[in-house]
């Protein structure tokens, strides 16, 4: 498969005071046509800014180094602003976190919609419109012709998600990056709204980069996962291979920490990770996970490379594969470690 | 939206009212007009004659309601000094005040608003330190004094412009700027701030996020929300450049109402002045009730 969006030693720093907040430290990924890489991690490493910097979105105060950063044939590094403007809505589309606020409350939700489609392409407006209503029952809205006329207060946060979906379709794009796109809503929607991601990746055949908590919904319709921890990417691998064999200690926590029906026994603990996660501000050297892993040994405080299974499964461990193997026997998913 | 109209019409007709009784109450306790008339030398009886004449012997409540019916027909009664009626007397002064606020509004969006937007799209550097030393000076300058400067520089010394008068267009520029000039800083600050906070917000995020031009951004997404609490400052800066340009309309000599009203409140001339009054109380009702409707259209959550 080819790839569409190719990312290596991509780092974001922010200066804080005198200090530098190193938020992105280094993480190479890729994603080809069509493909659902998911990334998780807990809040802070640097996920979101991850995919603001590739859609060129940072706050102007962060900068963005990388070694490649490729999209589509482009060279997103030495890209002008004009080319990003044609680059970004059109064929890159993102969804943001909030729903709330994420819609301008001056315009009703069908001049947003038709907006983004009539500036990138060359299109009347009846037939910007036409899309606008095809894509709104797309993500489920009842009575699409109707919302169009409505402004954003006007609906629940869910819908207003719904229409952010819909407005990351409106121009086909070949990747849609989801930053969290369910945090703020209702537990209940969250799985919805996420499967209608999926759903319509597919029928569509775009590359979507998902990020999100809910590792549920990850093993449902991630085709890759990447686990990121402090700025770095600890693990990554198809999803097959991450939930069934985690190889980094930080993916086993994360791991337990999630109920599973069936496995998890009512009245046992859930795990969790004890500590608390680095401060990003000045270098680390070695594992940033070494001061909450129950293997922590001498030599992570200078341990910093990845290794490599031989197929595509990518781990950041002082453990080398035997050893990890030999722990794996042990662990299962939603329930307290046994050691 | 009808029902909302309507509702705020009868409010201001009842603000209206209100301030219409107040100042009638004021000014018939604030001084006796009928022996600053008669003057010093006159007698008792003189007095009471005079009184009688102008129909100033009845209560005043009886008064202010003769009056009142008399104003809702339009009706303001005579002035006490010249020989003419009231509502004439202010017509043919009327136009000069509405030029100057006019085109002092004018002078005055037109320096506020792109000083705002440039100051807050780029906080922090020295456009917006300039910009807001522009605003500090506008501020900290009387504006009969900048008056005079623009007077003397632009009159005087250049001879670009008439000094002073109201003949021709000529002759509302100078006051127009020292009025417009007056009023810009707390417009440009409140377009300053309403910016970058709108600036910030998400949805600018997801403009962007679009693949918009900048300007686009800022023009179509940024500046219709925050421009909503300008708006309503703007109409009570217009309100007090038509009411309050008193000052400038003296250094310059232009006949308007506010130099009317000047003139008539230092000869007790209480018809006219109850009449200015109340024209500047419907004035500033009737810009509130536009920049109401104008926000309203402008934020689609007042509507409903």
């Amino acid at each position: 498969m080819s790839k569409i969006l190719e990312v290596e030693n991509l780092r974001v720093d922010i200066p804080v005071g005198k200090q530098t907040l190193h938020a992105v430290r280094g993480i190479s990924f890729s994603l080809s046509k069509g493909e659902t890489l998911c990334v998780v991690g807990e809040s802070g490493c640097g996920k979101s800014l991850t995919s603001l910097a590739i859609m060129g979105l940072l706050p102007s105060a962060a900068k963005r180094t990388a070694d490649k950063l490729h999209f589509d044939g482009v060279d997103l590094l030495s890209a002008s602003n004009r080319k990003m403007q044609k680059i970004r809505g059109n064929r890159l589309s993102m969804i943001f976190q909030e729903p709330m606020t994420s819609l301008n409350p001056a315009y009703t939700i069908g001049d947003q919609l038709m907006e983004v489609m009539l500036w990138h392409q060359n299109v009347t407006k009846a037939k910007a419109h036409e899309r606008a209503v095809y894509l709104l029952e797309k993500v489920g809205i009842t009575g699409a012709a109707k919302r169009m006329k409505q402004y954003p207060h006007q609906l629940s946060g869910g819908l207003r998600q719904r229409v952010m979906i819909a407005m990351s379709l409106m121009c086909g794009p070949t990747v849609i990056m989801a930053d969290e796109p369910t945090t703020a809503l209702d537990v209940t929607i969250q799985a919805q709204i996420l499967l209608l991601l999926s759903e319509l990746q597919r029928e569509f055949e775009m590359g979507l980069v998902l990020i999100t908590h809910d590792l549920g919904v990850v093993a449902r319709i991630a085709d890759r996962v990447m686990v990121m921890y402090a700025g770095e990417v600890v693990e990554q691998g198809t999803a097959k291979a991450v939930f069934e064999a985690p190889l980094h200690p930080y993916t086993r926590g994360l791991l337990e920490c999630m109920p599973i029906p069936g496995k998890t026994k009512p009245g046992h603990h859930l795990g969790s990770i004890p500590g608390i996660v680095p401060s990003l501000i000045g270098e680390i050297a070695g594992c940033a996970f070494r001061d909450r892993c129950r293997h922590a040994r001498e030599g992570c405080e200078s341990f910093d490379r990845l290794r490599h299974d031989g197929k595509n499964h990518y781990w950041r461990c002082i453990m080398d594969e035997q050893e990890t193997r030999g722990h794996l026997a042990k662990f299962t998913a939603g329930t307290e470690a046994a050691t | 939206m009808i029902g909302y109209l309507s509702q705020r019409l009868a409010l201001a007709f009842l603000v209206c009212l209100t301030v219409s009784l107040i100042t009638f109450f004021l000014l018939t306790s604030s001084g006796d007009v009928v022996s600053a008339i008669a003057g010093e030398e006159a007698t008792p009886e003189q007095i009471a004659a005079l009184r009688r004449e102008l129909g100033l012997d009845a209560h005043w409540t009886v008064r202010y309601l003769e009056w009142l019916g008399n104003a809702l027909r339009g009706d303001f009664g005579n002035s006490l000094f010249f020989r003419e009626t009231v509502a004439d007397l202010i017509m043919h002064r009327l136009p000069n005040t509405l030029q100057l606020a006019g085109m002092s509004l004018a002078v005055m969006l037109s320096l506020s608003l792109p000083l705002g937007m440039l100051a807050a799209f780029r906080p922090n550097t020295w456009v917006d330190r300039l910009a807001l030393s522009i605003a500090v000076m506008g501020q900290a300058m009387p504006n009969f004094w900048f008056g005079l400067i623009l007077m003397v520089v632009f009159a005087l010394n250049l001879g670009w412009l008439p000094p002073s008068g109201s003949g021709t267009n000529w002759h509302f520029i100078l006051p127009a700027i020292a009025l417009g000039y007056y009023a810009t800083p707390p417009v440009m600050r409140l377009t300053r701030a309403g910016m970058i906070e709108v600036l910030g917000t998400d949805y600018i995020r997801t403009a962007r996020a679009k693949g918009l031009s900048t300007t686009r951004v800022l023009f179509k997404h940024a500046l219709r929300n925050a421009i909503i609490p300008v708006v309503a400052l703007t109409a009570v800066q217009f309100g007090n450049m038509l009411g309050g340009s008193v000052v400038i309309e003296t250094v310059f000599g232009i006949q308007g109402v506010g130099y009317l009203a000047w003139e008539s409140i230092t000869r007790l001339d209480v018809p006219v002045v109850q009449a200015i009054m109340i024209l500047v109380a419907i004035a500033y009702i009737t810009l509130v009730l536009v920049s109401d409707v104008l926000n309203a259209w402008l934020d689609p959550k007042i509507r409903k």
